[in-house]
């Protein structure tokens, strides 16, 4: 038995019960199904699934998969980063993957080439505006001011129509991915310039997703924003009586989801070297799902970016084991479904679990 | 007159139709421990409620150490230095005790707007010192409210109302869910309160604690003020009496 004192009424109280953070059963369900692709690995394909396994290649682990798996999910990472703060202060976004839509459609056309190969650019939206071969700051700033109008739009109708969020970004969805398609009547747009391509070259989304986990992990735990996040998730009513001023950190907390979303779209469409109407299609609830299997609960409250982060990786490993098992592309879709239904389920479980057995 | 913290002139309150407060006179001196009591739905909660901002008035006066106010939010009467522990608790469950004792009055170590860094070392230590002064033991700060019994979080509550400088405090019902132990040490952080001089609104059903704590009893009955009785000239019957509607009030026109 640990150190306990006696609280109130003569309850002792066992300091070492509560030293487990929640994370860690993320991070132990992540090296499980590690294990497991391990072992499959092994016993199907006869080869190991993270070990670096071939001759002459210096390293213990596989570090081409390992980059894969993490290069696949650090664009939808970024927007899970805004997804979890929104979720944790009692909210939903469903509207990020059109965000990510309608700015990589919108940032795209400012950041296209004047000539292709010695030719016009057959893709530009404006090329009467002679709005090619801006600087890279041009686009990254007309993204991002997409997002945040965006966000500022969900946000000031979640806070001041009163509506739910689940119908405000449900607007913003359906509408987002309209303004995509009309943007530049369905053609994709591509050519950018050289540095904005650089933006999401090679590893860069991955830099950029953990170096924003890191910022908004300690945004969260350090400072007011955070403690209001989890206040106003845990108890709005409480929140609002003892005089945080919720509306203003509504709208404050969807502009930042906004902004990320805006951040994934420049990435992404920088790394594909073009922007597409459909795209980011199906991202929202990608990004929620990475958010619960991390832990945060839907309920507002509880969860962390780490925990977002760890979420992400179970997603992208499982899906990097099943094209490793050489699986179809259709049953990732399945196991992603019943993987999100199964942790909220577990959620829940745990919940009921720990108020039954303390 | 320049001891009364709080007076109300013409207070009301109208949810639709319904007359939840109705014309109330009140008055309370500094230092002063005032009971209000009454039965469910008599008034006592309304009236709280428009004095901290939570809600606000149909019509009337509320004078607070000696100015008229009007407060629009909980926050505003806070500021002006009024603390209250409301029914319902205000807590957030998923945090800890600091973060509920300091909750929407962070200590910031470094401001940067909504994003200032948090001083979380300062408040774990006032947190400590506002405990040890109400005597509250919760044995682990860092543990979430979730895992606390009623008890617990209701001296959590009355911890925060203690944590700051003010000039009147409100407690709607504290020991309504707590057991005797519990109970005692919420009694015991009055006792203190009184003995600092600052004065007290206490909502209670307990006419045993009505009796101990207090100098003054109000009676709510159907949205109105019908009695008001120093305590050395009452008894619990007369009380009773009051707030079933058996005895009904004189003029109330000399409150106070």
């Amino acid at each position: 038995m640990a150190k306990s004192e006696a609280g109130i009424g003569g309850l002792t109280y066992d300091a070492k019960r509560r030293a487990w953070p929640p994370e860690l059963n993320v991070l132990l369900a992540l090296v499980l199904i590690v294990a497991a692709f391990e072992i499959l690995g092994r016993l199907i394909m006869g080869e190991s699934f993270l070990l670096n396994t071939r001759e002459g290649v210096p390293g213990l682990f596989n570090e081409q998969r390992l980059q894969i798996i993490i290069l696949q999910v650090s664009i939808v990472g970024i927007i899970a980063i805004g997804v979890t703060q929104v979720i944790i202060s009692g909210g939903i976004d469903l509207s990020s993957g059109s965000v990510v839509g309608a700015t990589a459609m919108i940032a795209m056309s400012f950041a296209q080439v004047a000539m292709v190969n010695g030719n016009p650019n057959p893709k530009a939206i404006f090329p009467e505006q002679g709005w090619l071969d801006l600087p890279v700051i041009v686009p990254v700033l007309v993204g991002l001011g997409c997002g945040l109008a965006a966000g500022l739009i969900n946000g000031a109708l979640i806070a001041y129509t009163r509506i739910p969020p689940f119908i405000a970004t449900l607007g913003m969805m359906v509408a987002a991915r309209g303004l995509s398609r009309w943007w530049s009547k369905g053609n994709p747009i591509s050519f950018p310039t050289e540095s904005y391509a650089a933006i999401g070259k090679g590893m860069m989304p991955v830099l950029i997703f953990i170096a924003l986990a890191i910022l908004f992990q300690l945004i969260m735990t350090y400072t007011k924003y955070g403690k209001h996040c989890y206040a106003i998730g845990s108890n709005e009513e409480a929140s609002r009586i003892t005089g945080i001023k919720v509306e203003h950190h509504k709208v404050l907390v969807y502009a930042i989801a906004g902004l990320l979303a805006a951040v994934a779209a420049i990435v992404l469409s920088s790394k594909n070297l073009t922007a597409q109407a459909g795209m980011g299609v199906m991202y929202e609830l990608d990004a929620i799902a990475m958010a619960v299997i991390g832990g945060v609960s839907l309920s507002g409250g509880r969860g962390s970016i780490v925990g977002t982060v760890l979420g992400a990786l179970i997603f992208g490993v499982i899906i990097s084991g099943f094209t490793f098992l050489k699986l179809d592309a259709y049953y990732q879709e399945m196991v992603k479904g019943v993987i999100i239904v199964g942790a909220v389920v577990l959620d829940q479980w745990r919940q009921r679990r720990r108020s039954l057995k303390g | 007159m320049a001891d009364i913290i709080l007076k109300t002139e013409g207070l009301t309150k109208y949810y639709g139709g319904v007359h939840a407060l109705e014309d109330a006179n009140f008055e309370l001196r500094k230092g002063e421990h005032v009971a209000i009591m009454g039965d469910n739905g008599a008034g006592k909660s309304t009236f709280v409620r428009q004095i901290t901002g939570v809600e606000m008035p149909t019509r009337g006066k509320i004078i607070f150490d000696g100015k008229d106010v009007s407060f629009a939010s909980p926050l505003e009467a806070r500021e002006a230095g009024i603390e209250a522990v409301f029914q319902n608790l205000a807590l957030a469950d998923d945090l800890d005790v600091p973060s509920n004792l300091f909750l929407g009055r962070e200590k910031i170590r470094f401001n940067l707007g909504p994003f200032s860094i948090l001083d979380r070392k300062g408040m774990r230590e006032a947190t400590r010192m506002a405990l040890e002064k109400t005597a509250v033991k919760i044995p682990n700060l860092s543990s979430t409210i979730r895992h606390m019994s009623g008890g617990q979080r209701q001296c959590v509550a009355i911890a925060r109302t203690a944590t700051f400088p003010s000039k009147l405090i409100i407690m709607d019902e504290p020991t309504a869910a707590l057991g005797v132990a519990e109970t005692a040490q919420v009694e015991n952080i009055i006792r203190t309160i009184k003995a600092n001089g600052e004065p007290l609104v206490l909502i209670s059903h307990n006419m045993r604690q009505v009796f101990d704590l207090v100098d003054r009893i109000v009676v709510f009955r159907r949205g109105r003020i019908v009695a008001n009785l120093r305590k050395s000239e009452t008894t619990g019957e007369e009380v009773v009496a009051y707030i079933t509607g058996a005895k009904t009030g004189a003029s109330l026109a000399d409150a106070a």
